[in-house]
């Protein structure tokens, strides 16, 4: 996974509320390959019509914001469905951090996974980044996870974010690596549990059409 | 002494392996259940060259892409063959049990796990899949992943949490005739919203809830995800272990009854604290629909959709323009005079025996005015549906009876809504395209469903079951 520390960009201000996953991916697509270019059908269906045209107003089709690096949202931003592939689009279309006072569970644990920064603000902070950049659509956007700052324009806002996501962004972690030093207190708990628990474990060869009436 | 104890504390408390100072703990994984999209994480456990740490704890499942019609064995589409292809290969390579197209059991994997009696309370149980908030219905600590997730869990066995906060949900007094789990659940999402819940596991408790079958739970927490939390869950009781005795997975005979004892020993103590409560009142539930493009858009049937002009706040009447926009619906118009052009009955919220037969009561010596799908949620369902003569009455009514899987919910297996098609849906999300690009859902109960079908338009199901035995 790819580090997370400064990025200075475009930042595209999408004000619905909401925004869940099928929207930033429509499930038609779930069955791509990352390498198929899940980056060129994000907000598939909010950006394009149904003939393949674009639509003037989404943010994402306006000149400016076509090569955002960043993108502000409003609350429950990423809820729904847990497909990841919806962080895969964000990322492949070069999107490295969500600004929103608050996201859907599986989508930032998602994020966090794969070097997509989720700062958090409040409702009222990302009103005020949006109409700044509703004013002016060329002002970068600067997210500094260090110092868990975002400067637009001439204001500084500090974001949170959970501390263990960013120690992960921050040095690009892989949770394998750090479970697999773990081995031994893994398997100590499975032989206890699975001892004191007989139950937890399936019965082997349940019988292939045996069902009792629901 | 140690201070009371929730559910939820219980149930964590039970599976943490390791807990580290930064708040994350490692947890123990007692069932983990795959499908067709876990391709992804499949592929990166080939790139590692890594086993699943735990095949006899994986369970796979063909539900999200198999054909409702039409031969199930030679999938016209080339790309959904594949996808069903991927999850034999990449189940029988690792040795992992699938309840594929050619098994008896297969179904949608929400409604498989329980069926079998692989979900029991206790348990941490976890799937890429949102809605595997299901499963807590049983008392299970059970939550939707992410790719990185899965792959993590099948290389491992394990998956790194930090705690959520506790919710509970208390639902008191009895409901009227014809209001199901379902009305339940839209009134709580419409009342606490589609983030009310986000970061917290929610307790569903009162008597409303000790009242409602394993079915009707299992819709319960299957949309405790519209509400935002990752899971949520019902004390195991009687009714709990009566539904599990005999399942073919579930423990028998003494490992039975021990399991009963500590499953009993799981509730919520007296005076345990939560972090957030809410309350309603079971009695003042009427049947409910959507109007709009969230869960949240949820309204009793003798409402009328909202109208942007009396709205002061002005975002939030931008939200409600669009959405009856894309809806098709004039602003304050009746819900009963919204006429639909297609009904689906199925999904992992609502396509067990009972809401089968719920639909059914209804549809009985009557036809539907549009067409329509019904789905069980397993090909166990259908085939116990068939032996009650219920798929006569769908048949007789006008709607088609296909096969299991997760089919006009999500679109994906290529039971689609058209664009600009309005369908009375079973199903939980009324998300912009969920049903098709440019499909219009209304979510409600099955027999709200089999109501909208037999009027042509969205309807109370009440003065239908007048006589009639339910």
């Amino acid at each position: 996974m790819d580090k997370f520390t400064k990025l200075t960009g475009a930042a595209c201000p999408i004000n619905q509320a909401n925004l869940n996953t099928d929207q930033i991916l429509p499930a038609r697509y779930l069955k791509w390959t990352r390498p198929m270019g899940l980056g060129n059908v994000l907000f598939q269906d909010l950006r394009f019509d149904a003939e393949g045209n674009e639509r003037a107003d989404f943010p994402l089709n306006k000149a400016a914001w076509r090569n955002a690096r960043i993108v502000i949202g409003a609350r429950n931003f990423g809820c729904g469905s847990s497909r990841e592939a919806a962080v895969y689009a964000l990322y492949d279309y070069g999107v490295r951090c969500v600004i929103a006072p608050s996201y859907g569970d599986i989508f930032s644990s998602n994020a966090a996974q794969n070097g997509l920064l989720t700062a958090i603000v409040t409702d009222g902070e990302a009103a005020e980044i949006m109409a700044a950049l509703n004013r002016a659509p060329e002002l970068p956007v600067t997210v500094d996870l260090e110092q868990q700052t975002i400067v637009c324009g001439n204001r500084t806002y500090t974001f949170s974010i959970d501390p263990v996501r960013r120690m992960r962004l921050i040095n690009g972690w892989d949770d394998i690596a750090l479970t697999e030093s773990y081995r031994d207190r893994i398997a100590a708990f499975k032989s206890r549990d699975q001892s004191e628990r007989p139950w937890v474990v399936p019965r082997a060869n349940a019988a292939e059409t045996n069902m009792k009436p629901n | 002494m140690s201070p009371p104890r929730t559910l939820i504390d219980k149930l964590w408390a039970a599976r943490e392996i390791v807990r580290r100072e930064d708040g994350q703990s490692l947890l123990w994984v007692d069932r983990h259940y795959v499908h067709e999209g876990s391709f992804h994480a499949f592929s990166r456990l080939a790139e590692r060259g890594m086993p699943v740490a735990e095949p006899g704890l994986t369970f796979g499942v063909a539900d999200h892409y198999v054909p409702t019609r039409g031969s199930r064995h030679h999938i016209a589409n080339p790309e959904i063959a594949r996808m069903v292809r991927q999850v034999e290969e990449n189940t029988a390579k690792h040795g992992v049990k699938l309840f594929g197209l050619d098994d008896p059991r297969q179904g949608i994997v929400h409604v498989v796990g329980p069926e079998q009696g692989l979900t029991l309370p206790g348990l941490l149980i976890v799937c890429g899949d949102s809605h595997t908030s299901t499963h807590g219905a049983l008392g299970a600590y059970a939550f939707g992943i992410g790719a990185s997730e899965v792959a993590h869990v099948l290389m491992t066995q394990t998956i790194w949490q930090k705690k959520p906060r506790r919710m509970r949900i208390t639902v008191d007094g009895r409901t009227a005739p014809g209001v199901a789990a379902k009305d339940i659940v839209l009134a709580i999402i419409a009342q606490v919203g589609t983030d009310g819940a986000t970061q917290h596991a929610i307790e569903f408790a009162g008597s409303a809830i000790r009242a409602l079958s394993i079915e009707g739970r299992l819709t319960l927490c299957n949309m405790s995800i519209e509400a935002g939390a990752r899971c949520g869950m019902v004390a195991p009781d009687q009714i709990t272990f009566a539904y599990l005795k005999g399942r073919p997975y579930a423990p028998q005979g003494s490992d039975f009854d021990k399991a009963v004892m500590e499953w009993s020993a799981l509730a919520t103590e007296q005076g345990a604290e939560f972090d957030k409560e809410v309350t309603l009142d079971a009695t003042s539930i009427a049947p409910i629909v959507t109007w709009g493009t969230s869960p949240e858009d949820a309204l009793p049937i003798d409402a009328s959709v909202p109208d942007p002009a009396r709205e002061a706040d002005e975002d939030r009447a931008t939200y409600l323009r669009d959405a009856l926009d894309y809806m098709g619906i004039p602003p304050g118009k009746r819900l009963t005079e919204i006429a639909i052009d297609r009904v689906f009955i199925g999904s992992c919220t609502n396509s067990r025996i009972e809401d089968l037969r719920a639909a059914a009561a209804v549809l009985a010596g009557r036809t539907s005015k549009v067409p329509g799908l019904v789905s069980a949620g397993s090909s166990l369902v259908k085939r116990q549906a068939e032996e009650e003569g219920l798929d006569r009455i769908f048949r007789d009514a006008g709607l088609e009876w296909g096969e299991s899987g997760c089919s006009m919910c999500v679109g994906i297996n290529g039971d689609l809504v058209a664009a600009g098609e309005r369908c009375a849906s079973t199903t939980n999300r009324n998300f912009r395209g969920r049903q098709g690009p440019g499909a219009r859902t209304h979510l409600m109960s099955p027999a709200m469903v089999a109501a909208a079908a037999v009027s042509g338009h969205l309807a109370d199901v009440r003065p239908l079951l007048a006589g009639r035995k339910v």
